[in-house]
């Protein structure tokens, strides 16, 4: 049917026959999307007279917002905090390859490492956005090296660092740049940690707490300088205790500053957590759960010896090991099995299991107006799954950029 | 008048979507213009409850219309009463309505043509009545402060030029309206009342609808049913439109 649309000439494309994620619900309706962004329908019928120009028919899937993955050290042999020659074409592959597990968005995490890596791989990651060549970068992770030494899990320790000297310079002279940083994990009990938090949070980059033996109040005080995240919760920390929660006890805080609201990192690969765990969080602070994969280099390949940055690790199954040790060191989790097996373990419903890995990390980064979901006017990245939450096609800007062979591999 | 009688609130729907239906089909494609009665003014388009977002959300957005052929009166044009004779233009120019459906108040009130309004109006502003706004403030969360007071409507003389009218009927809260549209005289506080005066009206009801009325009137209406159904079947598409062309209008008449 002829269009005539007053705003733009773009083509129209309409996905019908789909239940799509909206305002916390799967609601039975068409998703429109033009220039890349998820159009208003209503708007585009009585103000611009305007109608789709291509149909397509989703076979009632589940349209959900792409999942946004915070914390990724690397995958199919590319390690993100090894300053290799090729390190650009390492990180083109890791986010071509993640489409496929439905991540649309993603933060390259970098552990703890020599001041020279930093020096070497920060200026080759770019704040990008996604599409056919993979999914969109949106800032750098830096875990370490301001952690704790008691707490370092797969960390190498000769690499760790304090800032006590000269706080936020001294930050600054270890990674050289902030530009494309968007978290940065640091222990919050370190001396001159507030002024580094307030810094940091200053110039727009979000503060997460790990690999640290703060006590509540140590997490709390962070909290108030400005620190919005927890670096995979449970996981190298001080347990919970009852008469001191540590960082733990963030999750139902009185301390929190009003409108502000303290996300969580959860690794639900069924290994970083049990179950049971993984359940008490939830259940204390759903609205804070961020979903992540701590993904390896090791994830999508056999299992056997990788790296993780200084440090060997060992894979077997699924477990991810410091080579000769019991000590877990990342994952090699997929994204889309993190989802799946989080609705298992909580029995939470569908939307919840996509919102934990689309919409939280968006509202953790600031970036909910235009990432995390399928509102008008958003960028339209989006999914299509099945029932089961295996994803079927990938789309960043409303283009299909990964689709599941149809012979099933 | 025909009166339709059935069973309940679906099946009244069901009923009237068919009769619709097969009127379409026998009217041809061609033109086809389709006109919406009513907007509270004040509303902005996409407010969830303007008839913009009724319209799209319960109708548009579910069929293959084309934007150009959509007319909804505007409550947030500059001049009301411009926006309503260009609004009697439009509808002479489309050639005027073929088809007019609507329901009724429980006062009465034909599209919003209050309890007083002349039977020979044509669009305009109306104020609301109070049964109105009250009726009209479930969809405002119960809030009486934040439903429109005025509206754009067609008047009770537009709707009379039309070349037929149903009027959909539902519910025991309307029964006392249907027994003063039908069995009462012509009368400008139940402005329904002024189809007894239309030669093609037809009104499509449940039986909850009829508690009002007298038992002589519901058999004898009930009893034309096997006729009155031929109207509904068979039902008619557009494929087998040449086939049918060839068959009278309607089978029979009032």
């Amino acid at each position: 049917m002829p269009s005539n649309k007053s705003v733009s000439d773009a083509p129209i494309v309409q996905f019908t026959n789909c239940r799509i994620l909206r305002d916390h619900q799967l609601q039975r309706e068409d998703l429109w999307v033009r220039e890349g962004k998820i159009l208003n329908p209503e708007k585009l019928f009585f103000d611009e007279k305007g109608s789709a120009d291509v149909q397509l028919d989703c076979k009632d899937s589940i349209i959900a917002p792409g999942f946004i993955d915070v914390q990724i050290n690397g995958g199919f042999g590319v390690d993100f905090s090894l300053a290799t020659d090729d390190f650009k074409s390492g990180i083109d592959l890791v986010s071509q390859k993640i489409l496929s597990h439905g991540v649309t968005s993603f933060c390259p995490t970098l552990v703890t490492s020599p001041p020279s890596v930093y020096h070497q791989v920060l200026p080759q990651i770019n704040v990008r956005n996604g599409g056919a060549h993979g999914a969109g970068i949106l800032g750098a992770h830096l875990e370490g090296p301001f952690i704790s030494k008691e707490k370092k899990g797969a960390h190498p320790e000769h690499c760790l660092r304090t800032f006590e000297a000269g706080a936020f310079q001294d930050l600054l002279a270890t990674y050289g740049s902030l530009d494309c940083v968007q978290i940065v994990t640091l222990a919050p009990e370190m001396r001159r940690s507030s002024e580094v938090i307030q810094e940091l949070t200053k110039r727009g980059i979000c503060v997460s707490l790990g690999h640290s033996v703060a006590n509540l109040s140590q997490a709390e005080e962070a909290v108030q300088h400005g620190a919005t995240f927890i670096t995979h919760l449970f996981n190298a920390m001080l347990p919970f205790h009852h008469r001191d929660p540590g960082i733990v006890g963030l999750l139902t805080s009185d301390k929190i500053p009003a409108g502000r609201r303290v996300f969580y990192g959860m690794i639900s690969d069924g290994i970083h957590t049990n179950p049971a765990a993984l359940r008490i969080a939830h259940r204390a602070h759903p609205k804070g759960l961020v979903l992540v994969t701590d993904a390896i280099a090791g994830m999508g390949l056999a299992p056997g010896r990788h790296t993780l940055g200084q440090q060997v690790v060992e894979i077997d199954g699924l477990n991810t090991y410091i080579a000769g040790t019991k000590t877990l060191s990342g994952s090699v989790a997929t994204m889309d099995t993190c989802v799946r097996h989080f609705q298992e373990a909580t029995g939470c419903s569908v939307e919840t299991a996509l919102e934990v890995a689309s919409l939280h990390p968006a509202q953790l980064l600031g970036i909910e107006h235009k990432k995390g979901t399928l509102n008008y006017d958003s960028d339209a990245d989006f999914l299509m799954l099945n029932d089961s939450l295996y994803v079927q096609a990938t789309y960043i800007a409303g283009e299909e950029v990964w689709r599941q062979d149809v012979s099933g591999m | 008048m025909k009166l339709i009688i059935l069973e309940n609130y679906s099946q009244a729907s069901e009923w009237a979507a068919k009769y619709i239906r097969n009127r379409i089909v026998q009217f041809g494609p061609g033109p086809g213009r389709f006109f919406t009665l009513g907007l509270p003014t004040g509303l902005p388009k996409d407010h969830p409850e303007s008839y913009h977002s009724f319209m799209w959300n319960n109708f548009f957005k579910h069929i293959d219309i084309s934007p150009e052929n959509v007319h909804i009166l505007d409550g947030n044009a500059p001049d009301l009463q411009a926006e309503c004779d260009a609004f009697e233009e439009k509808i002479k120019a489309a050639g005027g309505i073929e088809l007019f459906v609507g329901g009724i108040g429980p006062d009465g009130h034909i599209a919003f043509n209050e309890p007083g309004s002349s039977l020979v109006s044509r669009t305009r502003v109306k104020t609301l009545a109070m049964d109105t706004i009250l009726a009209n403030a479930r969809f405002f969360d119960g809030d009486l402060s934040k439903v429109p007071t005025m509206a754009l409507t067609v008047g009770v003389g537009t709707v009379m030029d039309a070349r037929e009218v149903m009027i959909l009927i539902t519910g025991a809260h309307k029964a006392f309206a249907l027994y003063k549209a039908i069995e009462d005289g012509v009368n400008h506080m139940w402005t329904v009342s002024a189809f007894q005066q239309h030669p093609n009206t037809v009104f499509v009801c449940d039986e909850d609808a009829t508690l009002e009325l007298k038992v002589k009137t519901v058999k004898y209406f009930k009893g034309l049913m096997l006729v009155h159904n031929k109207l509904v079947e068979p039902l008619y598409s557009m494929k087998e439109m040449g086939a049918e062309r060839s068959q009278p209008k309607k089978p029979y008449s009032d």
